[in-house]
């Protein structure tokens, strides 16, 4: 099979969606807080706890569904956390988010230890299984990619409809848009931009949680230390690359964990010629890069990382 | 007949300021009510805590007889009252009616009604003569048309009291007249205006009833048909306004000269157009033109942080090579920046600390890199008892400084190594009389030395007061000078609305 | 609710601040504790005992403290000018490349003169590393967070790449490893028999060297100027890109020392745990210090104590040492906190 070839078959591009669901995820979550004006780097923390959560809550006797919404209360705990350092006492959102990253990380670990003090491989779950969807499955390659996927994937897609369809769509998503935008014109309109800025966090990092959780839960079966492994980061580098729209931000996700997917395959063909550290960096590097190409056209939320005080213009 | 608004005993205090000392009035239905007073008098002050963004110390506010919970912008909005900031309130990226129907229909809702809200804003903007497009995108509008925007977001509310904050400092005069028909309109449907303003002709042609605010306190009252100019100047200031007596001097050497220069168009900012410009010594070149038409281009040029895209600048007529705010500085200007807090000053360091802000690597404040900061503290004692700045300490951070003390501070900075050229950018904004006449009397005391000065400020009464030769901008473009008296306000203002730049 | 600015407090009630958050992170972390089922006045005291109960402990906790005082100082560099490097990890690793690249034998010189050149290579590189991120913000306007963050990913994997391959231990049974650097290059024992070293004092006289240039110095006092306001900086005069770029290699050119630090004086080789986050726990260590950089060497210290002391807790106490990291973490967020309320006040209405 040589380099090529790799794109037309369908277990590659059922990969590459399993791939970027948790990006999907994590990518919208981010959106959503900086569409509000809220840096949020708190995501790689976030990520982290929610894959704990998810997964312990399926360890420990819950649900699956149930290990999703755990997850989310997680994330939106850690988001509320967020969201009061820096959103009504204006603390630096950089400090605060790496803060919250280590903080959220460093818990995640003493409360795994603490709850499985003895394990030495981490124990297993029984995870979403594929869905297929009757009818869309059976279409070659692109119904096999997107239609034999978990639900938890599918509900990445719904996510993505949901978000883009609030902000565009929903008085409220006009709000949020407006409080990163020019809070003032939130103000204004007798609308708290506290209030709104705060729920955006708290609603963005649930959705970071989700993503995490999809790791333990869908995409493999057990919680072990540093799985996130910088995928936070890369979804802050997908959400500049999409210009805050949710669409374009889920087509980068895509073309990056297609590209995450293909390196792999590609690095079963090259056979250990080439060191497979080249292409595991590949992944930060696109990411670097990706930044680059779209900085300069790129049109920020203007209020992004500014802080807001009442009556101030 | 009972008033639409009443404000009884309103009280704000800023730590040690008090903005706003026991207030009362009332506005009664079909009125328009002109709230006059010196920069710093406390209307804004006023305003915002009618409209709930601050929480008066003491006082209430009752809106058709029915108190209005403080602190609450929501429910002045549903009480009927409308504000139109000074400073916008739109959403650039957004259009103009998602910035109209931000925040009247239900945030839980899950569809935004565009239709009815469209078709409301249609209807509204031929009734009352406010001509916008509701699709298109705030960032695209000009300033006239996002005032319009803002008016309508209130009439979209069905306010019944529409607060206007300095409506017409961005305003050409053709566009202030096109409002002025606009408020007529209004009243004559039962609204109340509260018109804010510091300036009297305005105040004269559209109120009914002036309120004037000194230092806080409401310091009179008049029905506008009963009162003149000079009497309402008077309750203004406290005493006959006097203007700065400005003696003769003889015009000196050119200091600085701008030959066709015209730079590149970045961002929201207006470019300058193939501008030329002499300033000379001993003379004050006052600058005038609405807001937004080039002034604050001109001035970063002149400051040294824009650069010339074609053109050339000379500066006692040695042609400048290199163009920076270092090479503006060694060139001998002193510049006064248009916004002291976010330009002139770093709010966070010390006093110390700024007012060496653009010579501490000059022999006298370092040494091989090394910073001398006793010289340092000297030179802030200097300045601070030369200008007579109120501070607590030379160690004290800048931002604690009230707004007179910073700028005569900055003055000070500006003035103090005799530059031969000062760019003195909207020096007297915001400030209060006192530190107004202080920071005129610098200027004129730095022309009598021989400076050139270039005085640029939207305040046409400050220009016409101080400038010995006036200058119009419009679009990025300069009219021809007119000698101080030469042109009339009205001819001023067809300049600075665009016409007749070319014949100028 | 509102914040309003306020006078600077004394230095003794600024000093009250810091303590009144780590007395506020005690209480936090006391509740994991019980949760864990101990007593928290007495994890609290074998922390204390495992820090600083005796030499031994003491000298450990010094040692460990070596690499975070460089980590912290590399962090409050570029956080006084609004540079924000959270890139020290990578930074740190590339000092470490560079001292096993010079230190196992490549140059044939004497301790007195092979010592100096590693730091300066190894500084260099780590200077180099930042410069880029920084060059990309100036230029391009990307976010020298996510820069430098990625770029911690691509560095290790880089120094796996290099573990794996050309820097290989041929001696080391296959485990990614380096050689182990030659005896001029390695930095001595301070005291006989105790793993402390000469790296301390490097790290204690960076922290002098730092203080004079952010007192002292033209350069510091630009740095702090463009960190508070560039577009007032740029008004007057600072050229505010070269400003960011002094600062990015000062910055990464300390972090890189670090690398140095723990090869030359501690490890003696290089390997893939050569940090177990040093680079990140820099970030805290230098909000803590409120960017000072004396005050950096006593939050590392201190910083380094909590993971020494949490280390030899655990052990007998068994509360997961991961308490050390949540403590640190907590630190942080409260500390920020803190300095918040040196400077301003809430007002209600």
């Amino acid at each position: 099979m040589d380099a090529f070839d790799i794109l037309l078959t369908a277990s590659f591009w059922v990969a590459a969606i399993r791939i970027a669901s948790p990006l999907i995820f994590a990518t919208m979550g981010e959106l959503i807080c900086e569409r509000a004006g809220v840096l949020n780097l708190g995501i790689e923390g976030i990520m982290t706890v929610g894959a704990f959560a998810g997964w312990f809550t399926v360890y420990a006797g819950g649900d699956l569904w149930m290990g999703v919404v755990v997850a989310a209360l997680a994330g939106a705990t850690f988001g509320l956390l967020h969201a009061t350092l820096t959103v009504p006492l204006g603390l630096s959102q950089h400090v605060v988010g790496i803060g919250i990253t280590l903080l959220a990380t460093s818990l995640t670990y003493f409360t795994y230890r603490l709850l499985l003090p003895e394990v030495t491989s981490p124990p297993k779950i029984e995870p979403f299984q594929p869905l297929p969807i009757p009818g869309l499955s059976g279409i070659p390659i692109v119904g096999e990619a997107l239609f034999t996927q978990t639900p938890l994937t599918y509900l990445a897609f719904v996510a993505v409809a949901l978000t883009a369809w609030v902000l565009y769509r929903t008085p409220l998503g006009l709000a949020v848009r407006a409080a990163g935008e020019n809070p003032s014109a939130v103000e204004a309109q007798g609308i708290s931009v506290t209030g709104i800025r705060m729920g955006a966090v708290m609603v963005g990092s649930a959705m970071m949680a989700i993503g995490g959780a999809f790791l333990t839960m869908s995409a493999f079966n057990s919680f072990f230390f540093e799985m996130v492994n910088g995928r936070g980061w890369i979804c802050i580098a997908l959400v500049v690359f999409g210009s805050w729209r949710p669409g374009k931000a889920l087509i980068g996700a895509i073309l990056f964990a297609a590209f995450d997917a293909y390196q792999v395959r590609l690095q079963q063909i090259t056979g250990g010629v080439v060191p497979y550290q080249i292409f595991l960096m590949m992944p930060y590097a696109l990411s670097i890069l990706a930044l680059i190409l779209v900085a300069r056209r790129a049109t920020y939320p203007k209020a992004l990382m500014i802080p807001y005080q009442k009556g101030e213009r | 007949m009972s008033p639409v608004l009443r404000l009884s005993g309103i009280t704000k205090r800023f730590g040690p300021l008090l903005a706003n000392d026991a207030i009362s009035f009332e506005v009664a239905r079909g009125e328009v009510i002109a709230l006059l007073g010196e920069n710093g008098a406390g209307k804004t002050t006023l305003m915002n805590i009618l409209f709930g963004h601050y929480v008066a110390d003491e006082g209430t506010v009752e809106t058709f007889g029915k108190a209005l919970p403080p602190g609450d912008p929501h429910a002045a909005l549903q009480a009927g009252i409308g504000m139109v900031h000074q400073h916008f309130t739109l959403a650039d990226n957004m259009t103009v009616l998602e910035n109209i129907a931000l925040g009247t229909q239900g945030l839980a809702s899950w569809r935004l009604d565009r239709a009815s809200a469209r078709e409301r804003i249609e209807k509204m903007s031929f009734e009352f003569g406010l001509a916008v497009h509701p699709e298109a995108v705030v960032g695209t509008l000009s300033v006239g048309e996002r005032q319009r925007v803002e008016i309508l977001k209130a009439l979209y509310r069905d306010a019944k009291i529409l607060i206007l904050d300095e409506p017409t400092a961005v305003l050409t005069p053709a566009e202030t007249d096109a409002l002025f028909a606009t408020l007529k309109l209004l009243v004559k449907q039962g609204l109340s205006i509260i018109f804010i303003s510091h300036k009297l002709n305005e105040v004269i042609a559209v109120s009914d009833r002036v309120l004037v605010l000194r230092a806080g306190k409401l310091s009179g009252e008049r029905v506008t048909a009963g009162t003149t100019r000079s009497e309402l100047a008077a309750l203004m200031v406290g005493q006959e306004v006097e203007p700065p007596a400005v003696p003769e001097v003889e015009p000196g050497e050119l200091q600085l000269v701008l030959n066709a220069v015209s730079t590149v168009r970045q961002g929201t900012g207006m470019a300058l157009d193939n501008i030329t410009l002499s300033l000379r010594g001993g003379e004050i070149t006052g600058l005038a033109g609405v807001s937004g038409n080039g002034q604050a281009t001109l001035a970063a040029l002149i400051a040294g942080t824009e650069k010339p895209a074609s053109g050339e600048i000379i500066v006692q007529s040695v042609k400048v090579q290199e163009w920076s705010p270092r090479a503006a500085l060694a060139a001998g200007i002193g510049r006064i920046p248009e916004d002291r807090h976010a330009v002139g000053t770093i709010g966070d360091m010390s006093v110390t600390e700024n007012v060496i802000l653009e010579r501490y690597r000059t022999p006298r404040f370092s040494n091989r890199g090394f910073l001398d900061w006793q010289a340092a503290r000297k030179f802030a004692e200097e300045i601070i008892s030369d200008y007579d700045v109120k501070c607590p300490s030379p160690e004290a951070r800048i931002r604690l400084l009230s707004g007179g003390n910073m700028q005569k501070l900055i003055l000070g900075r500006a003035l103090d190594s005799a530059p031969s050229v000062i760019l003195a950018n909207q020096p007297t904004r915001g400030l209060d009389v006192g530190a107004v006449g202080y920071v005129h009397r610098r200027l004129l005391d730095a022309r009598a030395r021989g400076a050139a000065i270039l005085l640029i400020s939207e305040d046409l009464e400050e220009i016409l007061a101080l400038a010995d030769r006036v200058i119009v901008m419009s679009k990025g473009r300069l009219s021809a000078a007119s000698p101080r008296g030469a042109r009339t306000i009205a001819q001023l203002g067809e300049l600075m609305a665009g016409h007749g730049m070319e014949a100028a | 609710m509102r914040l309003e600015p306020k006078p600077a407090p004394s230095i003794l009630v600024t000093l009250l601040y810091p303590v009144a958050a780590v007395v506020l992170t005690l209480a936090i972390t006391s509740l994991l504790v019980l949760a864990a089922g101990a007593s928290p006045l007495s994890v609290f005291y074998l922390v204390w005992k495992g820090a600083a109960g005796s030499q031994f402990a003491l000298m450990e906790t010094l040692t460990r403290a070596t690499p975070l005082i460089l980590t912290g100082l590399a962090v409050a560099v570029a956080f006084r000018a609004k540079l924000w490097n959270i890139g020290a990890e990578a930074q740190l690793y590339i000092g470490g490349v560079v001292t096993v690249v010079l230190g196992t034998g490549a140059l044939p010189l004497p301790s007195f003169l092979l010592i100096p050149v590693i730091m300066v290579a190894a500084m260099a590189a780590g200077a180099l590393l930042l410069l880029g991120p920084a060059i990309l913000k100036t230029r391009f306007g990307v976010d020298e967070v996510v820069t430098t963050l990625l770029l911690n990913f691509i560095v290790l994997l880089f120094v796996s790449m290099l573990l794996e391959g050309v820097l290989k231990d041929p001696m080391g049974l296959g485990w990614p490893q380096s050689s182990r650097v030659v005896a001029e290059a390695q930095l001595p024992r301070i005291i006989q028999g105790r793993r402390l070293h000469y790296g301390f004092v490097i790290a204690i006289a960076s922290a002098v060297i730092i203080w004079i240039i952010m007192k002292k110095t033209a350069l510091g006092y630009e740095m702090r100027a463009v960190g508070h306001n560039p577009q007032a900086s740029s008004f007057a005069g600072i050229p505010v890109n070269r400003v960011l770029m002094k600062t990015a290699l000062l910055s990464g050119g300390i972090a890189a020392l670090a690398g140095f630090c723990e090869v030359a004086g501690l490890k003696g080789n290089l390997t893939l745990d050569l940090s177990p986050g040093y680079g990140y726990t820099g970030i805290v260590v230098a909000m803590l210090a409120m960017l000072n950089p004396i005050g950096v060497v006593a939050s590392a210290i201190f910083v380094a104590g909590i993971f020494v002391g949490a280390d030899a807790m655990s052990r007998s106490a068994g509360v997961p040492s991961y308490i050390a990291d949540v403590m640190v973490a907590t630190a942080l967020l409260t500390m920020v906190v803190a300095i918040l309320f040196t400077r301003y006040r809430l007002r209600w209405k």
